[in-house]
């Protein structure tokens, strides 16, 4: 390895009596401390400030509606245009859950169902969100697109059992989801 | 009776102007610190915590701009463990916090918050001891918060806590060289060290730093007192500097650096034992602004002769100027907090060899210079031409000297190598 030897800048009179930065200095600070009063912020409109620097104020504003498409909240179950769930509990993402926060009791249809085809589906299906990391593995694995991670991202509860997102809630918070998936319809 | 009498007027200064007065000052500040420091940087900063009006029923919270946050900072800080950890050594473990804040606390006593008060023909000064030693006083028992945290390092018996008391210990005591030297200017120039005095000349003959009337009347100063302005000018700045570092401020806060010492000396103490140190800090921080106002800009005068007339101000036979002089004065004391504010949050921190040389080597000559110059200036009027002009050569002559020994035992520091 060569040795490179770096000369410390030669400072001149001015810098070396250091009382001009501080001046700059002064300057700076009082300039963003006047901006951030005004509501004038360098980015104070893109990320839709309150009024007062850069910040949301939380409660009353939400970013909600400024949330990427990419946003990854909780994961959450789907159902198809005709009310299917989707799952057929393969059990895939319970197997890649890196904190291993997904746990599937799966179970089979009865023949008298109209979906009685698919054959399976989950009988329990339990994620739990203190666990969770949301890196979004489940939805990439997942062979019939049945789980999404949605923006949902205040996850809150008083207990740890409040924490544990059981089916019904998660098929609450998922939704109807349309598309792609039909290999189960009565269209194919 | 006139014992009891004096005696109650004594406890209710006390009482009024330590705990009413000033002791509040501290969780403002700490508000005020939060908030600008929010402010520079493009945040908020705490806004919410005020009246809890939902938990009585009602639709909305009265949140007075978070100005009950530092009560409720205090409340956390008193809820939490008092935790005293084993290895310590506890007398003076336990003595330590204390021995920042109380100091803090006795210092004012002597700082002079209005002119005096009036009431049926009896007048009472807005200063709880009168002394006539009021900077000396205040250096002398300011300088025992050095012992606070001195003897919250050593005894913490860990090893950050005692390098941030070794720091603290070694960063007080050379400023208060420069401290102590740098008002002998202000003080040759009253030829008085009691505060109030200080502060009533100043109501009447401009403010140190703005001479713009005199004798209550509006109009350019004399050429003397113009000279004076700059041994002055510079007083102030090396007074100043020397607070920030004595109180340690940001630009100097050394001793408690979180980034290498954790915390410093303050690192084995938890809950309200914390808490002291925290509010002796910023006593000292309130104390050394009271105490730069009041030799420099003016203490509680609104200036530009305008104090005679408040003073005169009475109904009936209550005199009140006094109050309205305290409303100046506290004024001009949350802003020189708020300037305070604005440097920790502007300035960098300094290294510790570069604070010890700004102490030793600039502030400790530039003070003594500056005694000669204030010297020179004030004999002036009394002496002959030729003796002034032996008087400006020879402080030229020395201040080159300290000048060029100052750069000479700069360069080529010798390299240590272990």
């Amino acid at each position: 390895m060569a040795v490179v030897k770096l000369q410390r800048p030669k400072l001149n009179f001015g810098e070396k009596i250091y009382f001009g930065a501080l001046v700059k200095g002064f300057f700076l600070t009082m300039t963003h401390a006047v901006k951030t009063l005004l509501g004038k912020s360098v980015g104070a409109k893109e990320l839709a400030s309150s009024g007062l620097g850069v910040t949301m104020q939380f409660p009353e504003q939400r970013w909600d509606s400024h949330l990427p498409d990419y946003y990854r909240g909780a994961p959450t179950l789907v159902t198809d245009e005709q009310g299917r769930e989707r799952c057929v509990s393969c059990q895939l993402c319970e197997f890649i859950c890196p904190p291993k926060a997904i746990k599937i009791k799966p179970s089979e249809i009865p023949s008298d169902d109209p979906w009685a085809k698919v054959e399976k589906r989950p009988l329990e299906f339990d994620i739990d969100m203190i666990r969770c990391i949301y890196c979004g593995m489940c939805e990439e694995v997942c062979p019939e697109q049945a789980i999404y991670l949605r923006k949902d991202y205040l996850i809150t509860g008083l207990k740890r059992a409040d924490m544990v997102h059981n089916k019904k809630k998660l098929y609450e918070i998922g939704g109807v989801r349309t598309g792609l998936v039909n290999k189960w319809n009565e269209l194919k | 009776m006139d014992l009891i009498f004096q005696l109650a007027i004594i406890v209710t200064k006390i009482v009024l102007l330590t705990f009413v007065v000033v002791l509040p000052l501290v969780p403002l500040s700490v508000y005020f610190e939060r908030r600008f420091s929010a402010v520079i940087q493009d945040r908020v900063g705490p806004n919410r915590v005020g009246i809890p009006l939902t938990l009585l029923g009602f639709k909305k919270d009265f949140h007075l701009f978070g100005l009950i946050q530092p009560v409720a900072d205090g409340l956390k800080l008193f809820l939490k463990e008092d935790f005293t950890p084993d290895h310590v050594r506890k007398a003076f473990f336990w003595m330590a916090p204390a021995l920042t804040v109380v100091p803090a606390l006795i210092t004012v006593c002597v700082i002079p918050f209005g002119s005096p008060l009036g009431i049926f023909g009896h007048t009472e000064k807005l200063v709880i001891a009168d002394l006539d030693i009021g900077p000396l006083f205040i250096f002398s028992v300011a300088s025992l918060s050095v012992y606070g945290i001195t003897l919250a390092g050593w005894s913490s018996n860990s090893k950050f806590p005692f390098i941030g008391g070794v720091r603290s210990t070694a960063q007080m005591i050379s400023y208060e060289i420069a401290l102590g030297l740098s008002i002998i200017p202000v003080l040759m120039f009253y030829g008085d060290l009691n505060l109030s005095t200080i502060v009533q000349k100043q109501a009447e003959n401009g403010w140190l730093l703005l001479p713009l009337w005199k004798n209550g009347q509006l109009g350019l100063p004399d050429i003397n007192t113009v000279l004076f302005w700059f041994p002055a000018a510079i007083a102030f700045l090396i007074f100043t500097i020397s607070i920030f570092a004595e109180t340690n401020r940001m630009p100097f806060d050394l001793p408690e650096c979180e980034t290498e010492l954790v915390g410093g000396y303050h690192t084995e103490y938890s809950s309200m034992k914390f808490a002291m140190f925290f509010m002796g800090e910023y006593a000292a921080m309130v104390i050394g602004s009271a105490l730069i106002i009041t030799l420099f800009l003016g203490g509680w005068s609104i200036g530009f002769g305008l104090d005679k007339y408040v003073t005169d101000l009475h109904i009936g036979d209550f005199y009140f100027g006094g109050l309205i002089h305290m409303g100046c004065f506290m004024t001009k004391l949350i802003a020189f907090i708020l300037f305070f504010i604005l440097v920790r949050w502007t300035v960098p921190r300094f290294r510790y060899d570069q604070l010890m040389k700004l102490g030793w080597v600039v502030f400790f000559e530039a003070a003594l210079i500056n005694v000669f110059l204030a010297a020179l200036i004030l004999a002036a009027p009394q002496l002959e031409k030729t003796i002034i002009g032996i008087g400006a050569v020879l402080l030229v002559i020395v201040t080159l000297a300290v000048i060029w020994v100052a750069k000479v035992s700069e360069e080529n520091p010798k390299v240590l190598r272990a």
